[in-house]
C-alpha cells in the first residue's frame, strides 16, 4: 500500500480512539473538568504529563534543530528535561498540597489579592496562546504533507478533534486521551529511530548506536559526522558554534520556563496525594527521557544520512522523498553553478540546498528508505504530540477565564453547572483563536515555543517559588515582580525577535543574550523586584503565613482540596 | 504539629533540596556546558564526554535525582509523622 492509504488508516484509527475516550470519560462537574476529579493514578498522570508536555516542537522540530545545531542542541535537551527536577523538588508537592484548580488560583490566594490573580491570568493567557499557536502550525505542517490537504483545512480538522475532547471531556477527557497519545507518539518516534540505528550502526538501541561505530567499519559515527561537517565548512558536530554564555542562558530559561508552564503545573493538581505529585513528576520525566535521549541520536543519524545522500550527488538521481518535499517548498535546490550536482556547503554564496529544519523527523523514515507504514506512523505521532499539547493549553485558557475571572471575580455565586457551561464556552472561543493562529502562524514552530518559555520563566516561576519558600513575600512584591519580569521580557522579544522598532542583529543584544535566553534575565528581574518591593511594604496577614506553613508538609492534602 | 518539629522537618527538606540541586547544576551547567570543552578530551566509546553529558548523561542524572528525592521525602514524612494515610 502507498503512504497515502497507510496515513488515512493509521491517522483515522488514532482519531477514532481519541474521540472514543473523550466520550467515555466526559466531565460531569467542574472538578472533573478542571482537575479530572483529582483521582488520576500517578503513572497515568506521568504519561499524560509527558504527552501534554511533548509538543509538536519536541516531536517534529527538535531532532531537526539538533541535527543542524550539533552540540548546541543541548540547550533543548537539557533545558526541557532539567526543568522537571525543579518541578518535582520545588513546585509540584506544594501546589498539590495547596489543592486548587489553577496556577492563578494559587497566586490569587497566596497573595490575597484579585489584582495578583488577574495579573496571573493575563500571564497564563499570554503564555498559553503563544504556545498553542506553535502547535496548530505543527498540525498544519503534518497534514499538508501527509494527507495532501490544504494547510488551512488541516488546521480545521485539528480544531474539530481538539474541540470534541477538550470541550466535552475537560481535564478528565484530556488526561485519558493524552495517555493514548503518549503511547502513539512514543511508538511513532521509536520505531524509525530503532530501524535507522540498526541500519547505520547495527545497534537496536539508538542511545547506544549514537556512540557506536558505523556498520562494516571501525569509524565512530560521531567522528564520521565531524569529518563530513569539516569537509563542507561547518563547525564540528560535537563542538557547536553558539557562545558559551548564550548556551547557559537559553538552557536556564528553558528549564525555568518548563517549571513555570501553567498547563504542566496544573497536571499535578490531578493526583490524589502529595506523594503522588512527587512521584508522578518522576514518571513524567522517565517517559519524556525516552524521547529526549533518542532525539539526539536521530539527529546525528539523519544528519549523516542527509549529507551522504545529497552532497555532491546529481540532482537528477535524487530519490522520491526529495521531490515530495520540494513540492511543499520546505526543501529548495538552486543550481548556482549549473553543473546539475548538489553543492551543500556552509558558505552561503556557494550553497545550493536549503532545508527547513522542521522536515527532518518527518522525512527521516523516507530518507532511510523505511516501509510506508512507518512513514504514516510518524505522521500520526506528530499529530498526537501537537494535539495533546494544544488540548492541555486550551484547558488552561478556558479554566483561567471561567474559574479565575468569572467565578472568582465577576460572579462568585455562579452554580457548578453554569460554571461548567462557561468553561466549555471559553474552550470553544479558545479553539477558534488557536485555529486563527494556526492559519496565520506568527513564526516558526520552535521559535514561538521558545518565546512562550521565556514569558513563563519571567512571570510565574519566581511568584510561585517565593510564595512557597519565602514566608515574608507579600502581594505588592508579587504583583510588581510579575509585571516587571513579563514586561521586560516581552519588550526584549519585541525589539530583538520581532524587530518591532527597526532591524536588529545579534551584535545589539544586551550582554550578548539572545531573545531565547532572555527569560533568565526576566526571571532575575522578577526575583529582585519582588524581594525589594516586599521588604519595603508590610508583611502578609497572619492567615496567609499559616497557609504557607500548611503547604509545607504533606498531611491533609485531601481536605485542602475541598475548601 | 508543634513549631519545633515543623521547623526541623522543613530544615531537613531544604537540606535535601540544596544537595540535589547542586548535583543538578554540576551535571548540566557544569559538565554539559562550562567544562564541556575540557571534558571532550576524554572519550567513552564514540562519545566525547562533555558532548555526552550535554546530550545524554545529564538527562539520565535528572531522572535519578527525582527518584532519590521521592524516596528521601517519603522516609522523612514517615519519620516526622506527616505522611498521608491511605
Amino acid at each position: 500500500m502507498d503512504v497515502q492509504t497507510w496515513t488515512y488508516i493509521i491517522v483515522g484509527t488514532t482519531f477514532a480512539i481519541y474521540i472514543g475516550i473523550a466520550i467515555w470519560s466526559r466531565a460531569g462537574s467542574t472538578k472533573d473538568f478542571y482537575v479530572a476529579g483529582g483521582g488520576v493514578p500517578p503513572l497515568a498522570n506521568g504519561m499524560a504529563t509527558a504527552a501534554d508536555w511533548m509538543s509538536a516542537a519536541s516531536f517534529i522540530s527538535m531532532a531537526g534543530i539538533i541535527s543542524f545545531a550539533g552540540y548546541d542542541g543541548a540547550v533543548y535537551l537539557m533545558g526541557w528535561t532539567g526543568g522537571y527536577v525543579l518541578l518535582a523538588l520545588l513546585l509540584a508537592p506544594y501546589l498539590r498540597k495547596f489543592g486548587k484548580f489553577t496556577v492563578p488560583d494559587f497566586i490569587g490566594d497566596r497573595y490575597y489579592s484579585n489584582t495578583a490573580r488577574t495579573v496571573a491570568v493575563v500571564c497564563a493567557l499570554f503564555v498559553s496562546f503563544t504556545y498553542v499557536a506553535g502547535q496548530m502550525r505543527g498540525v498544519g505542517v503534518v497534514f499538508s504533507r501527509f494527507l495532501e490537504v490544504d494547510i488551512n483545512n488541516g488546521v480545521y480538522i485539528g480544531m474539530f478533534i481538539v474541540f470534541i475532547y477538550a470541550v466535552l471531556g475537560g481535564m478528565k477527557g484530556i488526561t485519558y486521551t493524552q495517555v493514548a497519545q503518549y503511547v502513539i507518539l512514543i511508538f511513532a518516534f521509536m520505531v524509525p529511530a530503532i530501524f535507522i540505528s540498526i541500519q547505520l550502526t547495527n545497534n537496536p538501541i539508538p542511545q547506544l548506536g549514537f556512540g557506536g561505530t558505523i556498520n562494516g567499519s571501525e569509524t565512530y559515527l560521531l567522528d564520521k559526522l565531524n569529518g563530513l561537517h569539516e569537509e563542507l565548512g561547518f563547525a564540528a558536530y560535537t563542538d557547536g558554534s553558539k557562545a558559551l554564555i548564550d548556551v547557559f542562558f537559553i538552557t536556564f530559561a528553558l528549564m525555568v520556563g518548563t517549571a513555570g508552564l501553567p498547563h504542566v503545573i496544573v497536571r499535578f493538581f490531578t493526583v490524589p496525594k502529595v506523594s503522588d505529585a512527587r512521584i508522578s513528576a518522576g514518571y513524567a520525566l522517565v517517559f519524556i527521557a525516552i524521547l529526549y535521549t533518542t532525539a539526539p541520536a536521530v539527529a546525528a543519524f539523519a544528519r549523516t544520512n542527509l549529507i551522504q545522500t545529497v552532497s555532491n550527488e546529481k540532482y537528477a538521481s535524487m530519490p522520491g522523498w526529495f521531490s515530495n518535499w520540494e513540492k511543499t517548498g520546505l526543501l529548495t535546490f538552486t543550481d548556482k553553478n549549473e553543473d546539475g550536482v548538489i553543492q551543500y556547503v556552509a558558505d552561503a554564496e556557494k550553497n545550493e540546498l536549503v532545508i527547513d529544519r522542521d522536515i527532518m523527523v518527518l522525512a527521516n523514515p523516507e530518507i532511510a528508505n523505511l516501509p510506508n507504514w512507518v512513514v504514516a506512523l510518524v505522521a500520526a505521532g506528530g499529530l498526537a504530540a501537537a494535539l495533546s499539547t494544544a488540548a492541555g493549553l486550551l484547558l488552561v485558557i478556558s479554566t483561567s477565564v471561567s474559574h479565575d475571572l468569572i467565578k472568582k471575580q465577576f460572579a462568585p455565586d455562579i452554580s457548578d453547572s453554569n460554571e461548567l457551561w462557561v468553561a466549555r464556552g471559553s474552550a470553544v472561543v479558545a479553539v477558534v483563536i488557536a485555529g486563527y493562529f494556526g492559519i496565520n502562524p506568527p513564526g516558526f514552530v520552535a521559535a514561538v515555543v521558545a518565546l512562550a518559555f521565556g514569558l513563563a520563566a519571567a512571570s510565574f516561576f519566581p511568584a510561585i517559588i517565593l510564595g512557597i519558600f519565602y514566608q515574608r513575600m507579600n502581594k505588592e512584591g508579587a504583583i510588581a515582580g510579575m509585571i516587571s519580569g513579563l514586561g521586560i521580557t516581552l519588550l526584549y522579544m519585541l525589539i530583538f525577535k520581532f524587530n518591532l522598532f527597526g532591524d536588529t542583529t545579534s551584535a545589539d543584544w544586551w550582554f550578548g543574550v539572545s531573545p531565547e535566553g532572555f527569560g533568565t534575565i526576566g526571571m532575575l528581574v522578577n526575583f529582585a523586584v519582588s524581594i525589594t518591593v516586599s521588604s519595603l511594604t508590610k508583611a502578609p496577614p497572619q492567615e496567609v503565613q499559616e497557609l504557607v506553613d500548611h503547604i509545607r508538609f504533606p498531611r491533609g492534602a485531601g481536605e485542602a482540596q475541598n475548601h | 504539629m508543634n513549631k519545633e518539629k515543623m521547623k526541623a522537618y522543613w530544615q531537613r527538606n531544604l537540606l535535601y533540596l540544596v544537595v540535589l540541586l547542586i548535583i543538578w547544576f554540576l551535571v548540566s551547567y557544569g559538565a554539559g556546558i562550562l567544562f564541556a570543552d575540557a571534558l571532550n578530551s576524554i572519550r567513552i566509546g564514540g562519545f566525547p564526554l562533555g558532548f555526552w553529558f550535554a546530550q545524554q548523561g545529564s538527562i539520565y542524572v535528572f531522572v535519578i535525582l527525582i527518584f532519590v528525592y521521592v524516596s528521601l521525602m517519603n522516609k522523612l514524612d514517615k519519620k516526622f509523622d506527616v505522611d498521608e494515610k491511605e
